[in-house]
């Protein structure tokens, strides 16, 4: 299935100086696609009506109960062993903490006993991160700000919907393992892939059910140290994640070198500023009083089930890449675009049906986006095939390949109907007459008896012919040309 | 271990930090009083250090129950009409409340 | 001055017997207590509401549902009352609390379903101590209910409204919940049979949270087979609840006439003399003449130690607080109940909840927030969670050698109203007696036997082992047996 890749706008990216390095970790929180939220039967479904996805569970009225979401706790066992993490008997926890939108004024989650711990990813470059824990939890509600430009800190009063209320999170909390803005991106990214590859999650950033909060901080490179960091919130695409962080650890940098420090804090990143701002104060320094929760049972999964569990995870990203390469004769990274879009299975078949596997991967990077899933890997590796073999030329293919899309017809249709015809017979034995009397010793190895030297030449001579047609010439009837002349 | 017990047993500092904690506005008589009270209480609590409780597990559920879990199957909602018609203040079908300083 | 008559219309047994025969209407019998209410209520005030036109119109379809054949209920036309800490849809529900005044829940607690289900008629919400908390029913917003022998006494608590409505006559049986003794006390104080099931035997779906992991639904009544019919209707597991036993039900009427011979009935040491300071000597006496007379029907009756039950007030007053705090959060003026105003949310919250939130109610959160934060948790809660389990195991090893113990319900009779207002923690001295078997999760009841020197009630706590409750009741039924 295709689906998009948030790349955002191409916007500036501050370099930093090389006398500085970055210290980052991401926390990462995905929606999890269940059908319901995670403690209660409502529906978990995006952009209903406010207020109608709710019961007294998710609402935190009195006297309700929470009753946990088997399927949420199996997407969520899933994507930790798809993290390389070890999953561990867990106790959800109370975090202690008021804010309107969360129905008890404690946010259920995870503290000491997480599900999945330690594990860790690679990102396409080869580079690893370390997971410190990715651990369940629930949402909050959506508040709406009123009044004022638009900030909360003008708003005038706030809207709560509590549709989201309670809708089961996977929280993945990167060690500060990121050095770059772009490994920054990559891991985003490599998560992303994976999480779609396990269709625990449709990780829209856009829809916020994929979120990313950066703790950046800064340090002389070659240091070991840890500086003050800050958490960058809001941040809502795959590029923003590189900007916010560099902007940020710029801020910090400047700081430093004009012999101030940045003070530990919660920071927004501002998209259209391109700039982070001052988040909630801490005042009411936080103490989260956390304590196991006593509505809610121990989760112990059974050998079996993480048994299960294993054997039920798909080929993920790095081994598609992988798989990809070799298959196409390319490099893992080359893979990447096709990999996170979704389409590997798609290139595999293509190529596993004849068609050449350089041409598949350009096609699918660059003529096929979106197009994937309105014609089969059969009809695709069809056309593919006519253009190795000289039927149809780079620029036709790709005309061809766009009407296919639309129509779903095949290559030599299309084709024929556009009047792409290969050459006909006799300007191609005006040409071969030329060419023989060019090349009178390669003719004679042609012609003679050596089996091995007349392939070789029989190359030279076509080659040559669809140099001169720009691909136009049909190859079989350049190959009975040939030997008919022989 | 930590042995508390040389220490007073709660000072009106630490009060006034809990009140704020638990987002409650106690008048000044109201902390002089709680630091009394809650300071008896919490003396006695030290009793709890007489017993050894090294290696001792705790009871978080006394039933000893584990995974209980549920089909992930919808149900349906409540009546939003029902719902808030118990709240303080509603505008558009969603829940009013004063601005959230402190934010941006 | 009393006005004690329990059972004032029959038992709860015997009125199902006669609504589900057609000898008597449910209507009738409504209206029976409906009238005696009007004439006590004023005196007595065990309840914040009562349902009276809800009341005749279930009356009127049990009395239909009969007249048109269909099966009548187990409790079929029983008046029962019905503690304001647990949800009626549509029907206030304020635990006592300004916070929550004028609150209808948009659903119901899964007790009074299956009460309802069974052909009983909740006549009312009984006053409680705010949020449960307390031990006398004085730390209610709505003011203080009475206890039925004695105008002039408390009920006890923080289930007061509840076991003073049967002491009355107002229903032959009521709702408590029991985080601490809050069953057990107001019952041994107003004289009636009341029940703390096994914790996870009822569901707490609906009951408005105290101490979460402590809570335990159970029912009052004037005879201990009522207690088991109540106990039989309401407990079973709960999808809504995930820490409900998985069990069904259990027989607890099963046993009822079985006798105690050859049982093994153990007094709890610390309770039957001076490790625990405080327990009044008609009361200790009261349970001597229990274990004798269980002693004179077959039981052999010894002492056994279970030390660290002392610890109990000191880790009960941790844990229950904590979880309090953390419960208690949500009332914060912003979905439903109290809204005082603020220029932002913070302020709002902070507002609503002070105004909200009576002394007491303050009191505990304080604490359970201190218990909880950073820096105290290990030394407060943590701790506390380990004494629990300490406690579990030294009743475990009891009942190794005892099918069940004997202790005194509350260290004294009912006192004036007012006598422990002052000092917090005389009052929470009330429940020492009681409060071990909540934070082990074992089963416990006080049955009534006798009266003290003042001539007030005076209940003989039985406790069980985990899910112990046919072995208990059976136990309870040969001492009400012996004492009347
Ligand atoms: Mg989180
Ligand atoms: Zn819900």
């Amino acid at each position: 299935m295709y689906t998009t890749v948030d790349r955002g706008p191409d916007v500036h990216e501050p370099s930093i100086p090389d006398e500085w390095e970055l210290v980052v970790g991401l926390e990462v929180h995905v929606e999890l696609s269940t059908n319901t939220k995670l403690f209660c039967g409502c529906a978990n479904a995006f952009g209903a009506e406010p207020n109608t996805n709710v019961c007294p569970t998710c609402l935190g009225l009195p006297g309700s109960l929470p009753v946990m979401n088997g399927a949420a706790i199996e997407s969520a066992m899933r994507l930790g062993r798809a993290l390389n993490c070890t999953v561990s008997p867990s106790i959800m926890a109370r975090k202690n903490y008021t804010y309107p939108d969360m129905p008890k004024d404690f946010q259920t989650s995870q503290y000491d006993q997480p599900t999945n711990h330690d594990g860790w990813l690679d990102t396409p470059e080869g580079v690893r991160i370390n997971i410190e824990r990715a651990h369940i939890e629930e949402d909050t509600g959506k508040s709406t700000h009123v009044g004022g430009d638009g900030r909360i800190s003008s708003a005038q009063y706030s809207l709560i919907d509590y549709n989201r209320a309670g809708v089961p999170l996977l929280e993945i909390v990167s060690c500060p393992d990121i050095r770059t803005a772009d490994e920054a991106k990559a891991y985003v990214s490599e998560l992303r892939g994976i999480v779609l590859a396990l269709g625990v999650s449709d990780a829209k950033m856009e829809e916020g059910s994929m979120r990313v909060d950066a703790n950046v901080s800064v340090r002389p490179r070659g240091s070991d140290e840890l500086r003050t960091r800050c958490e960058i919130k809001n941040i809502n695409s795959i590029s923003s994640v590189g900007r916010a962080i560099a902007h940020e650890a710029n801020r910090h940098i400047d700081l430093y070198e004009t012999g101030e420090r940045p003070i530990q804090e919660t920071r927004h990143w501002d998209e259209e500023a391109g700039r982070t701002r001052p988040g909630r104060s801490k005042e009411n320094d936080e103490d989260y009083r956390y304590f196991p929760e006593p509505d809610l049972t121990p989760l112990v999964p059974t050998a079996a089930e993480l048994e299960a569990i294993d054997a039920s995870l798909p080929e993920l990203p790095g081994a598609q890449r992988a798989a990809l390469a070799e298959a196409a004769g390319i490099e893992p990274t080359e893979a990447s675009l096709i990999v996170e879009r979704g389409d590997a299975g798609f290139a595999l078949d293509a190529i596993a049906a004849g068609g050449d596997g350089a041409r598949v991967v350009v096609h699918l990077n660059n003529n096929l986006a979106g197009g994937v899933g309105k014609l089969t890997a059969e009809l695709f590796a069809g056309l593919v095939n006519m253009e190795t073999a000289g039927e149809l030329s780079s620029t036709q293919t790709k005309e061809v390949l766009a009407e296919m899309v639309e129509t779903g017809g095949t290559a030599a249709d299309i084709a024929a109907a556009k009047g792409f015809e290969a050459m006909g017979t006799g300007e191609l034995d005006g040409m071969l007459d030329e060419l023989i009397a060019n090349h009178p010793d390669e003719w004679a190895r042609f012609a003679g008896d050596d089996e091995g030297e007349s392939k070789k030449m029989a190359g030279f001579f076509t080659g040559q012919i669809m140099k001169a047609t720009k691909g136009q010439a049909d190859g079989k009837v350049v190959a009975q040309l040939l030997n008919s002349r022989k | 271990m930590a042995e508390p017990d040389s220490q007073p047993a709660l000072s009106r500092d630490e009060v006034a930090h809990v009140a704020k904690l638990a987002l409650l506005d106690l008048t000044e008589e109201e902390i002089d009083l709680f630091t009394v009270q809650l300071g008896s209480v919490i003396e006695t609590a030290h009793d709890m250090n007489n017993l050894d409780l090294e290696g001792v597990q705790p009871t978080h559920h006394p039933l000893g129950l584990t995974n209980v879990v549920r089909e992930d199957v919808v149900r349906p909602s409540i009546d939003r009409a029902e719902v808030l018609s118990q709240a303080p203040d509603v505008e558009d079908d969603r829940f009013k409340v004063p601005p959230a300083l402190g934010e941006d | 001055m009393s006005v004690a008559k329990p059972a004032a219309f029959g038992d709860a047994t015997a009125i199902a017997a006669l609504v589900a025969s057609g000898d008597r209407t449910a209507a009738a019998v409504v209206d029976d207590h409906l009238a005696r209410i009007a004439e006590h209520e004023g005196d007595v005030h065990a309840f914040n509401l009562v349902m009276a036109d809800d009341a005749r119109s279930a009356a009127a379809a049990v009395d239909e549902a009969i007249a048109a054949g269909e099966t009548p209920g187990r409790l079929a036309g029983v008046p029962v009352a019905i503690k304001d800490n647990m949800c009626t849809r549509g029907v206030p529900t304020t635990c006592s609390s300004k916070i929550l005044e004028g609150w209808e829940p948009p659903y119901t607690a899964t007790v009074v379903d299956r009460l309802v289900a069974e052909g009983a008629i909740p006549v009312g919400k009984t006053n409680l101590d705010e949020f449960a908390m307390g031990s006398s029913t004085e730390n209610s917003a709505f003011g203080a209910t009475k206890n039925p022998y004695d105008l002039d006494k408390v009920p006890g608590g923080s289930s007061g409204g509840s076991a003073a409505a049967v002491a009355a006559g107002f229903a032959p049986a009521s709702l408590g919940s029991d985080t601490g003794g809050s069953i057990r006390q107001p019952a041994s104080l107003c004289g009636v049979v009341g029940v703390k099931p096994t914790y996870g035997a009822v569901s707490r779906y609906g009951l408005i949270a105290f101490g979460s992991s402590l809570d335990q639904i159970g029912p009052f009544t004037t005879t201990v087979g009522d207690a088991a019919l109540l106990y039989e209707v309401i407990a079973g597991d709960d999808p809504l609840d995930s820490t409900a036993s998985p069990q069904p039900a259990l027989p607890v009427s099963s046993k009822l006439d079985a006798g105690v011979d050859g049982l093994r009935v153990g007094i709890i040491t610390e309770m039957a003399g001076d490790v625990i300071e405080g327990i009044s000597g008609d009361v200790l006496a009261r349970l001597r003449a229990a274990a004798d007379a269980l002693a004179a029907a077959g039981a052999v009756v010894d002492e056994v130690s279970v030390p660290s039950t002392v610890y109990g007030l000191p880790a009960y007053y941790m844990v229950a607080p904590a979880e309090a705090s953390s419960n208690l959060a949500r009332f914060d003026g912003v979905r439903y109940g109290l809204r005082a105003d603020g220029t932002n949310t913070a302020a709002m919250n902070m507002a609503s909840r002070t105004a909200g939130f009576g002394p007491e109610v303050k009191r505990r959160i304080m604490l359970g927030t201190y218990a909880l934060s950073a820096g105290y948790r290990d030394a407060f809660y943590g701790k506390a969670q380990q004494i629990r389990t300490k406690i579990t195991e030294d009743f475990d090893s009891a009942y190794e050698n005892f099918d069940v113990l004997l202790s005194p319900a509350s260290p004294s009779t009912a006192f004036a109203l007012g006598d422990k207002t002052a000092d917090p923690l005389t009052m929470y001295l009330n429940d020492v007696c009681t409060i071990p078997s909540n934070l082990s999760g074992h089963p416990a009841m006080s049955v009534p036997f006798g009266v003290g020197d003042d001539g007030l009630p005076i209940g003989v706590q039985v406790l069980a082992p985990m899910l112990g409750e046919v072995v208990m009741f059976q136990v309870a039924a040969e001492l009400e047996r012996a004492g009347a």
